[in-house]
């Protein structure tokens, strides 16, 4: 048998740089009343929404990744022909072929790095760092791009009083490197498909196909509704507020960091609720930062933690160097959670 | 063992107080929970889960709407606890 030599990798990977892109057009709550029978009051007291961003027809997904990882390439102080690898997470991209990643990763001038798209919801952006860490330490890439972007504006049913006012747009991009020290946590990650039919797409693309859309359902001026993500927000409430916020302990654990020893906790924007109640249940002592982006960013789903990550270090609230947990959930349903090093 | 029903409406006032801040004395069986003592729906949900696992009960999504008061949740523990 011939001996095959092994791929060398870093001892260690490291976030070292981060990056956001939000779509210029803001979209206070009066927006969303226009089309649902609700009010400011409401949205801001179940959800903390007050205002998010939606994309106009040129703040494409390949634009506005483009924007957030230049900005993550600019903060991680190296040069795109470095990359080695990009890796984008995205449910909002509308043509499955080729994958984005590839048209991102000419765009920013990489040197032909290898580029594919994935599909983990809410949890992309740890799903993404989890490959990327990997990535590094087992030698197939020096520095890899991972990108979390969404257009859920496209997927948003704005007749649907459940789900109108959650969703919002943008990029959020980092650049994991080797490291000499361990910079990210081991990730808790799983999926639970007993409980798909809790986030979903209203209707599949195929039925387009078929040419009978008879029984698809219409909007106010009687045409067939463009598919939306719709949900059972309870159960995904209780699943979240419940069973999340023990992998988010299970994540501290694994990385052997208790919650005094925490500087950030930056978990998925979902609903500003659930983010109370994760805080509550973790017990996590006053000095620990909470992002909150959700407030201004609604939910963007694997760009939430990147982009709150970006606004927490931008605004000074938190620091390079901190120690902050992140955990994303969703659609799936599935999760990941880790602790990292701020860039 | 069993809680009583005594036992189940303390714990209960424990966890709106814990949850939503009401004094532990407001919470008395014929309070609606949204309208007399400021739990909203997802409260409501917070609320249910901190009570199945101190009362070892299971109380689905679908059960969860029909508990307007403290006194509709209290039976239904009394009935389903483990
Ligand atoms: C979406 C969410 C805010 C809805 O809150 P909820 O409490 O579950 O809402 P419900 O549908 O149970 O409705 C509760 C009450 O508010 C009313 N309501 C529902 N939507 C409303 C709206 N947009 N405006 C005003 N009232 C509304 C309902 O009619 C109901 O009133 P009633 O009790 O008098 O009948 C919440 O379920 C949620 O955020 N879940 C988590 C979802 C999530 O984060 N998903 C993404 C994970 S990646």
């Amino acid at each position: 048998m011939s001996k095959i030599k092994p791929s060398k990798g870093a001892p260690y990977a490291r976030i070292l740089g981060v990056g956001g892109y939000r779509p210029t057009r803001v979209v206070p709550n009066e927006v969303i009343l226009e089309k649902i029978d609700s009010s400011d009051e409401w949205i801001r007291s179940r959800s903390g929404i007050e205002t998010r961003h939606w994309a106009s027809p040129e703040e494409t997904v390949a634009a506005m990744s483009v924007e957030a990882s230049g900005k993550a390439i600019a903060d991680a102080g190296i040069d795109a022909g470095q990359i080695g690898a990009v890796v984008v997470s995205t449910v909002s991209h509308f043509s499955q072929t080729p994958a984005v990643a590839t048209e991102i990763a000419d765009r920013l001038g990489t040197n032909k790095a290898a580029a594919f798209d994935i599909s983990a919801g809410c949890a992309g952006f740890g799903y993404g760092l989890t490959l990327a860490k990997g990535m590094i330490v087992e030698g197939s890439a020096e520095y890899v791009l991972v990108i979390g972007v969404e257009r859920l504006s496209d997927l948003t049913d704005l007749e649907d009083r459940a789900t109108a006012f959650l969703f919002g747009d943008g990029a959020g991009a980092v650049v994991v490197g080797p490291s000499q020290e361990p910079a990210i946590g081991p990730t808790v990650w799983g999926s639970e498909g007993d409980k798909a039919q809790t986030i979903k797409q209203t209707v599949s693309w195929d039925r387009f196909r078929t040419g009978d859309l008879s029984e698809l359902p219409l909007d106010s001026a009687g045409n067939v509704k463009f598919p939306a993500i719709t949900q059972e927000g309870q159960a995904v409430f209780r699943w979240a507020v419940f069973e999340m916020a023990k992998v988010a302990q299970q994540a501290l654990d694994a990385a052997g960091i208790s919650p005094g020893d925490l500087d950030v906790f930056i978990p998925h924007q979902a609903n500003v609720r659930i983010i109370d109640s994760m805080v509550k249940t973790l017990k996590l002592p006053e000095h620990v930062t909470v992002a909150r982006d959700i407030r201004t960013t609604g939910n963007t789903s694997a760009a939430s933690i990147p982009l709150a990550m970006e606004r927490l270090l931008a605004t000074g609230e938190a620091k390079s160097g901190d120690t902050a947990l992140v955990i994303g959930f969703g659609a799936g349903l599935v999760y990941a959670a880790t602790v990292v090093t701020l860039p | 063992m069993a809680a009583t029903q005594e036992e189940i409406v303390a714990g209960l006032a424990e966890i709106v107080n814990e949850i939503a801040g009401i004094p532990v004395e407001d919470v008395q069986l014929d309070k609606s929970f949204t309208d007399d003592l400021d739990v909203d729906s997802l409260s409501m949900v917070e609320v249910v889960v901190a009570a199945e696992e101190r009362f070892d009960v299971k109380i689905p999504d679908e059960d969860v709407k029909n508990l307007k008061t403290v006194g509709d949740a209290t039976d239904y523990i009394l009935k389903h606890q483990g």
